[in-house]
């Protein structure tokens, strides 16, 4: 399941992300008239059709795995969490249906209405993948039901999907796919630019990856800050896991980089910055920081991989930020070309971009362990009973590798193409 | 009603919905390994043509189903999952090669080998698909999840067969002119086919099966059955007299008689012998809450539904190709 997540994740953030890119690029293309705009539009159309068709296959596969691989889970937890996937469902059918209208109806509807119907699509995915996020955050900080002796009562599924992790981990997501969606699309085109200079469409197609990249990760990195602190009250042995906080202290010191040794109980080669840690959760220098041994052995998770996970997003994070303050000033917030080296780090930025939204996944589902509803259930008992399982593990993820390469092989044949017709009172302009 | 009740009406509505549209879906991919003859290439055509806009949210009949079977009655789906683990697993197969293949046959029509391979791949899945999709069904209904037994295939090639019916049925109202007769005679040969299957089914039920076969004659049952038999006849001769549209209609009502007959023949089991409705009913704060997003998620479908069939199911293509 696993692998079928980290493969869903991915298409599912560009499902959620790139929609905006369109909604942006048809927007310029109405209102400028400049073909660059619609031309880009209509080929980001075909990137959205073969994604979205991956994304949904992955997603009904996920609602299927939830069964075949975490029954026990569905069984105690189904009645708790099913809410919010229903309305994942809907949000879902009215995105795959304005997909479908948006992707087949350039010529049947007028030029507004068609671009009207880009903003549904936005929306709707932005909210599925909110209500998703909601089940994941309910996993962290499950409510809205009374454990009595490991079975679920007196439910309450509204406490269930407000509960206390939602709104920074919902939030901190829907952001990550906007941030991916940006930089990952922002990438291909200024490797564009580097290999052709002169292509007409890659400055265009760059600026409106940019726009949407660089406006998301600064928030990204604000609501991150929140996140941390949430963690630091509500989920305090996941922030130990995360800053390899093994001891209890006060005066914390932020563990930067290291690497955590689990046999020795101390973190390795690290850069400490002093109370940083304290102030950045309790905004108190001198505040105690609950350290691993503060908890039950058998509830801890590994900190050597939440560790490292952790301070690779917050790195590839900062890096994108970085870059996003480059871009912006060196080009005039896209209105100049940019130079080869800032292209360079676009393109390095597209990877970063994808390094981060794993790895901060990583942390909050590895964060977790050994739990898969904290203080509820336990990962072990919740898996199936059913037998060969590892058959269908390595025919599943053989079927994902393959179904990658191909999607890899064809979205880098898609071409902005000079035969795409362009409708009447279009304007050529230069790069 | 109890909630539970009213959720089950829900599900029903959910899983007519999805035998009509998805099951269109496959018997679409069904007659794209089946093209044949003078106009192969334009059957080809105008399947993708009719399936195109409209398939992705077909298959979301299918999520919202299996959300709503762990949403409110959370046991059975964990059993169901447990029991029906492997032809599930080949059901998900099928969907996710049938996804990946139409999406990728249509961005590879430069290259005609790819986008032939890609093609077999799009058709073969879709028989996957329902065939196992069918033998869950009949395995369910044998009980002990016997997927395997003689009934259970029946039902699974049943459900193949339908699929095609459904499809060969919706294609006739795609498209004008050669190429809707040929949907047409094919319509009319697979209503023939899926009635003998439905025979066999009903013969193997009675040898092998007998509790099922009794449970298929109760007078709750009969009715649905009788109907979707009548039916049959109706759309081979709607496709005879060449209304389409009644045609449509009928195949329809058709799917949902055959449905019908089957739940009834089940009720109030969701898992013959173990689980009633009632039983494996998440607890009524949880029923209500999918009910009230129910309510609240179908008033913004419905017109987006409608907008989208209202944009690509007006009227029938004139010249295909």
């Amino acid at each position: 399941m696993g692998t079928s997540l980290a493969f869903h994740y991915i298409f599912a953030a560009i499902g959620v992300g790139f929609p905006m890119l369109l909604v942006i690029v048809e927007g310029l293309w109405l209102r400028t008239k400049d073909e660059r705009y619609y031309r880009l539009a209509r080929t980001w159309s075909r990137v959205l059709l073969l994604l979205f068709a991956i994304g949904a296959v992955s997603g009904t596969t996920l609602s299927f795995e939830l069964g075949l691989l975490w029954p026990e889970f569905m069984r105690h937890a189904g009645a708790v969490i099913g809410v919010p996937f229903s309305a994942e469902g809907f949000a879902f059918f009215i995105e795959a249906i304005f997909v479908g209208i948006y992707l087949y109806g350039w010529d049947r509807l007028s030029p507004l209405a068609h671009w009207l119907c880009s903003f549904p699509i936005a929306i709707s995915g932005a909210l599925s993948a909110a209500f998703v996020t909601a089940v994941n955050a309910w996993m962290n900080t499950p409510a809205g039901f009374r454990n009595d002796h490991g079975r679920a009562v007196d439910i309450d599924p509204v406490a269930a999907v407000f509960n206390p992790a939602m709104p920074t981990e919902v939030i901190h997501t829907t952001l990550a796919a906007y941030v991916f969606a940006g930089f990952a699309t922002a990438a291909v085109y200024a490797f564009t630019l580097l290999r052709e200079p002169a292509n007409r469409y890659a400055g265009a197609g760059l600026r409106v990856a940019m726009l949407v990249g660089a406006t998301a990760i600064p928030l990204q990195l604000v609501v991150g800050d929140v996140s941390a602190r949430f963690d630091a009250h509500y989920e305090p042995i996941k922030l130990a896991a995360m800053e390899a906080q093994f001891h209890t202290e006060k005066d914390a010191a932020l563990t930067v980089g290291g690497f955590p040794d689990d046999a020795t109980r101390e973190t390795h080669w690290a850069l400490r910055v002093p109370y940083l840690l304290s102030i950045l959760a309790f905004e108190n220098p001198h505040a105690t920081v609950r350290g691993l041994d503060a908890f039950a052995e058998r509830d801890e998770p590994n900190p050597v991989p939440v560790h490292l996970c952790f301070d690779t997003m917050v790195g590839t994070g900062s890096l994108l930020l970085l870059i996003a303050g480059w871009w912006a000033i060196s080009t005039r917030v896209g209105t100049k070309r940019p130079g080869t080296w800032l292209a360079r780090a676009l393109v390095a930025s597209g990877g970063l971009a994808f390094v981060a939204m794993e790895a901060g996944w990583m942390v909050t589902e590895l964060g977790r362990q050994p739990w898969i509803a904290h203080g509820f259930l336990r990962t072990k008992d919740a898996v199936t009973t059913a037998p060969s399982l590892d058959v269908a593990f390595y025919g599943f993820t053989l079927l994902y590798l393959f179904l990658a390469t191909t999607l890899a092989w064809l979205l880098l044949r898609i071409r902005t193409d000079e035969d795409i017709q362009v409708p009447a009172g279009a304007i050529a302009k230069a790069n | 009603m109890p909630a539970e009740a009213l959720v089950a009406c829900v599900a029903v509505v959910a899983i007519a919905l999805y035998a009509i549209f998805g099951g269109a879906d496959f018997g679409g991919g069904v007659w794209d390994v089946l093209a044949s003859g003078p106009r192969r290439s334009q059957q080809q055509e105008i399947i993708g043509h009719a399936i195109g806009p409209v398939w992705e949210t077909n298959h979301v009949w299918l999520i919202f189903m299996i959300v709503l079977l762990f949403t409110c009655f959370p046991p059975a789906f964990a059993a169901l999952s447990i029991g029906l683990y492997t032809p599930l697993t080949f059901v998900l197969v099928g969907i996710i090669l049938r996804g990946a293949a139409y999406a990728f046959r249509s961005q590879a029509y430069r290259e005609a080998r790819l986008s032939q391979f890609w093609g077999h791949v799009f058709g073969i899945a879709s028989v996957v698909s329902p065939f196992f999709f069918g033998t869950c069904v009949g395995g369910l209904t044998v009980g002990n999840f016997a997927w395997t037994s003689p009934f259970a295939i029946c039902v699974g090639l049943l459900a193949v067969a339908l699929c095609a019916q459904i499809a060969a049925v919706f294609l006739t109202c795609e498209v004008r002119g050669p190429v809707r007769q040929d949907f047409r005679t094919r319509g009319m040969i697979v209503t023939v086919v899926l009635a003998a299957l439905g025979a066999i089914a009903l013969g193997s039920a009675a040898l092998t099966a007998p509790h099922v076969f009794a449970a298929l004659r109760q007078p709750q049952s009969l009715p649905g059955i009788l109907t979707a038999m009548t039916l049959g006849f109706v759309v081979v001769a709607c496709l005879w007299f060449r209304r389409y549209n009644f045609a449509r209609i009928a195949v329809c009502i058709e799917a949902v008689a055959i449905l019908l007959g089957w739940y009834a023949s089940q009720a109030p089991y969701l898992i013959p012998g173990e689980l009633t409705y009632a039983q494996a009913a998440a607890p009524p704060e949880t029923l209500r809450a999918f009910l009230v997003l129910s309510m609240c998620g179908g008033a913004l479908l419905i017109p987006s539904l409608w907008l989208l069939f209202r944009v690509f199911k007006n009227a029938p293509l004139e010249h295909p190709g």
